[in-house]
């Protein structure tokens, strides 16, 4: 293993330094990068920040016993004093009989590009960054007159290297970038005021939505809100748009990691094979698509990244693991380990979503008599050990198929696993915006408590 | 006590010439303000799951963060290298905010000396990893040996010490050393028909580990986790609807984090963004309701001695006799308010600009008996308590999930219900507020408040409160 860049120096050193204390086992792992922000509020620039950091992680293994620890100083004395305290650390952890790293045969990084960086990024001037920001809040405020202030047009960007090594010869490394561009708008009306926002992002600039169709979905999406109020308290069908959706799959993926399920603090432990959705209901991550926020050559602990069908018609068909999860169950790693730089890994998704079906959003609208159209979810109401959901809501009532008024300060609540089973109807607008997503979603019947 | 005194001083060979060179630089093309805010944090964490001790992990993390204030704009830049080339490179970067002639730092750098809110004589930080392991160790045996249904207990204890280091051009320099320590146990307990709850406990603040230690917190801790894991078993679907509910005391005051706390950081109320813009002097809550903030309160997790920006904490009242008093301000919002600086201008780190935040949130007691509370109540929902909460400053719509609720028949406790969140509208539902409690308790010690992307401790507190409507998200 031959080092081919800095980053991938200073963690060849790490098990280099590792092998000298006598370490069975050694993952190191180094993370750079650069950001940038710009906020520019009401035409004005606010707030520029502009910073670089590093920092590196080292997790050993003396047998069945770890330690680990971090550092931001990666001189060799800095280097050197993360490998003792590692050390000394796993001397006071206890035996694991399933501790270890994943199997040599189970090593390996993806092949050809994978799109995670482009130098368009780093090369976009600091001017022009800001002139797109001003302009997405311009967007916005002057779409109508009733959305008067701002909470600010913002731009921010990072690229940043990411490395990793293990003792069983591992060394790898790949640099990404990211930006995005945001606006959150501000309207009043009769002395009551509304927020929302909309946000594009993307590995490259060119890939950006422009300026000027952020700020003006931002803008519809804000006047939408106004005259909000309460509904009556009552069961009814639900209709999650996207921005929303893509939550529930957030909620299923933490059901089905390895650490949940083993643990059995998961209402989907020991469900492998059983129904737990409608059976148009069909889940994937996948991390190998190239360009997309979930998408990466190997996992956080040298595993490549790969594609897992964890829901298919509706019957779960794999969980999420990494190796430690894998030992647990007595399955093979999905490549799905995930941590900061250092410590044992937890799990991670790659992209993650709900195979999108037939029905257009409006359709799926039109089917509703009398129901609620979800965009907005607040709180952490949401438990994955028995499945129980009540989150705070806001959208838009739907009457005979239409939308009719804006709806706010009401909770919808259910269970995650009767939710899932309920999936009525499945939109055909999946979009990634991010490294988890899902179309719009019916589910038949929750409760909306209001007034 | 001289600079000297001060570990970043010392061990990085910071000395007042120094700092004030790069405010110099930092104001090198004009600005109206700048400072520096050093950062050295060392933290440990263990955690123990199926009675094995499967993770162990220490770092350290250090860097200075430069800010300029110009006007209403900011520039930010940091670094986590302290050398004084990387420093002025910082300070360069941040001052491309302004554009005008240098200014000049017109006063020396005053030393700020002070109290110490917690003086902790030895840190957890410092004690023997084997003193910390026995605490998770014992959480562990038990809430295990606690009761038979009770088949997978997860503990961890983490603790850090944050020394930081703050230099303004308008003279301030403070220091602190701020120790942190928390302990966590979580329990799962499968009931006769296979039923499966979780309960949790955990706390701390900035204390040792004789806190712990003393009054055999592991075993409080796990004992209360299984209480609440047994509990759940039991518990019904929770109502839904509008009906009138009791706060337990103690946690529960994240009511007052989310309802009002955030809505009165004065960034929103500079911008007008918040729901409570432009209220100041107006009846927000019932008259029984006085809330307040305070960051100077000994050993509180939210407590610090000074700011993020070197300012004193203080006690801060938010609302008084329900009428809303006043803000929460950092230095940026409390220039251009033209108003007094209240200590609560916090960041997540050195990479981080500060902002106003809250420190220990919770309203003062009333006079009524808690158990008088209850019996008041024909038909509702009593909280013990909560998960987290989330608020929309603008609409002022916010929720929190009880974690630990009963329904109230004819004055008494029933049954357990499951969880369900609460939504109300900042403004409004402490208007609602119809009887508060002798027994204001603060919470244990595990707050931990999101802004904008920046995570900081948190405490809030609150006595036993009736509040006559608010509504359930239960499915009953």
């Amino acid at each position: 293993m031959t080092p081919s860049n800095a980053h991938e120096e200073i963690a060849a050193q790490l098990i280099a330094l590792a092998r000298e204390r006598g370490a069975s086992g050694a993952e190191a792992t180094v993370s750079a990068g650069d950001e940038f922000e710009a906020q520019v509020r009401l035409g004005e620039v606010e707030t520029l920040k502009e910073a670089g950091s590093r920092a590196a992680g080292i997790r050993l293994l003396f047998g069945r016993k770890v330690g680990s620890a971090y550092s931001s100083d990666l001189s060799i004395d800095g280097l050197r004093r993360m490998v003792n305290s590692a050390t000394e650390l796993a001397e006071i952890s206890t035996e694991d009989p399933d501790a270890g790293l994943p199997d040599p045969g189970d090593l390996g990084s993806l092949a050809g590009d994978l799109e995670l960086y482009s130098e368009s990024v780093e090369k976009m001037e600091a001017e022009e960054k800001i002139a797109m920001a001003r302009a997405a809040e311009r967007a916005a405020l002057d779409f109508d007159p009733r959305i008067d202030n701002s909470e600010g047009g913002s731009f921010g960007s990072y690229t940043g290297w990411r490395a990793f090594a293990n003792s069983h010869g591992f060394l790898g490394s790949y640099r990404s970038s990211s930006c995005s561009l945001s606006v959150v708008p501000v309207v009043s009306e009769d002395g009551k005021r509304e927020r929302d926002y909309w946000y594009s992002s993307a590995r490259r600039t060119d890939k950006l939505e422009c300026a000027e169709y952020v700020g003006r979905t931002a803008a519809e999406r804000v006047l939408r809100r106004l005259g909000a109020r309460k509904a009556p308290t009552q069961k009814v069908p639900v209709v999650f748009e996207p921005r929303v959706a893509r939550s529930l799959i957030g909620h299923l993926f933490s059901a089905a990691t390895g650490e949940a399920v083993y643990r059995k603090a998961s209402y989907l432990a020991d469900k492998l094979g059983e129904q737990i959705a409608a059976p148009r209901v069909t889940i994937i991550d996948d991390g190998t698509l190239p360009g997309l926020f979930g998408t990466s050559p190997f996992d956080d602990e040298g595993v490549p990244s790969r594609r897992t069908v964890v829901v298919e018609d509706g019957v779960l068909a794999s969980y999420l693991l990494n190796s430690y999860t894998a030992r647990k169950l007595g399955l093979k790693t999905t490549g799905n380990a995930s941590r900061g730089v250092t410590g044992n890994a937890s799990t991670g998704h790659g992209n993650l979503y709900l195979q999108p079906g037939d029905s257009t959003p409006g359709q799926i609208v039109s089917s509703v008599k009398n129901g609620l159209y979800v965009t907005e979810l607040l709180g952490s109401g949401v438990n994955i050990v028995n499945g129980d959901y009540s989150r705070g809501a806001a959208g838009v009532w739907i009457e005979n198929g239409e939308p009719a008024w804006p709806v706010h300060e009401i909770t919808i609540s259910g269970n995650l696993r009767r939710m899932f089973e309920q999936i009525e109807a499945v939109g055909n607008d999946l979009e990634f915006r991010g490294s988890a997503a899902c179309p719009t979603l019916l589910i038949g019947e929750m409760t909306v408590s209001g007034h | 006590m001289g600079l000297n005194s001060s570990l970043i001083a010392e061990r990085f060979g910071v000395g007042a010439a120094e700092l004030e060179r790069w405010l110099g630089e930092a104001l090198s093309r004009g600005g109206d303000y700048a400072d520096l805010y050093f950062e050295y944090v060392e933290t440990t964490s263990l955690s123990l799951d199926e009675s094995i001790v499967k993770s162990a992990t220490q770092g350290v993390t250090l860097g200075v963060g430069v800010r300029v204030i110009a006007g209403e704009k900011t520039g930010y830049a940091y670094s986590d290298d302290l050398s004084s080339e990387k420093i002025v490179k910082a300070a360069r970067t941040a001052a491309c905010i302004a554009a005008g002639p240098a200014k000049i730092i017109e006063t020396g750098l005053e030393e700020k000396s002070g109290r110490d809110l917690y003086a902790v004589p030895v840190p957890a930080a410092e004690t023997s990893l084997a003193e910390r392991v026995a605490l998770i160790v014992r959480a562990d045996e038990v809430a295990r040996a606690e009761d038979p249904r009770v088949f997978q207990v997860q503990a961890s204890f983490g603790d850090s010490i944050k020394h930081i280091l703050v230099a303004t051009s308008d003279g301030r320099l403070a220091w602190d050393r701020q120790p942190m320590a928390r302990l966590n146990v979580m329990a799962l307990a499968r009931g006769g028909d296979g039923r499966v709850e979780h309960g949790y406990q955990g706390g701390g603040g900035r204390v040792g580990l004789d806190h712990f230690v003393l009054q055999d917190l592991a075993a409080k801790f796990a004992k209360e986790a299984v209480r609440q894991a047994l509990v759940q078993l039991d518990a019904v679907e929770a109502p839904a609807g509008e009906m009138t509910v009791v706060l337990g005391p103690g946690w529960p005051g994240i009511l007052l984090h989310e309802a009002v706390g955030h809505g009165l950081e004065a960034d929103f109320n500079r911008k007008k963004v918040s729901a409570f813009s432009g209220r100041v002097g107006q009846q927000v809550a019932s008259s029984l309701c006085t809330v307040v903030d305070n960051g100077a309160i000994a050993g509180r997790r939210g407590s610090v001695n000074v700011d993020d920006e070197g300012t004193p904490t203080r006690e801060n009242v938010l609302i008084e006799n329900g009428v809303l008093r006043g803000y929460l301000q950092d230095h940026l919002s409390s220039l251009l308010l033209r108003s007094e600086v209240t200590g609560n201008g916090r960041r997540e780190s050195y990479q981080h600009i500060p902002m106003p935040r809250m420190t220990n949130t919770y309203m003062l007691p009333g006079e009524s008996d808690p158990e008088e509370v209850i019996r008041s109540v024909k038909k509702g929902l009593y909280c013990a308590t909560f998960g987290g909460g989330q608020v929309d400053i603008t609409s002022g719509n916010f929720v929190f999930s009880a974690t630990e609720s009963y329904l109230i028949e004819d004055g008494k406790l029933g049954r357990p219900v499951r969880g369900a969140s609460l939504i109300g509208n900042g403004p409004e539902a402490l208007k609602y507020v119809s009887m508060v409690g002798n027994d204001l308790k603060l919470d244990e010690g595990v707050g931990i408040c999101g802004k904008e992307g920046q995570s900081v401790p948190v405490g809030v507190g609150i006595p036993t409160v009736k509040i006559d409507r608010i509504t359930v998200g239960g499915q009953a």
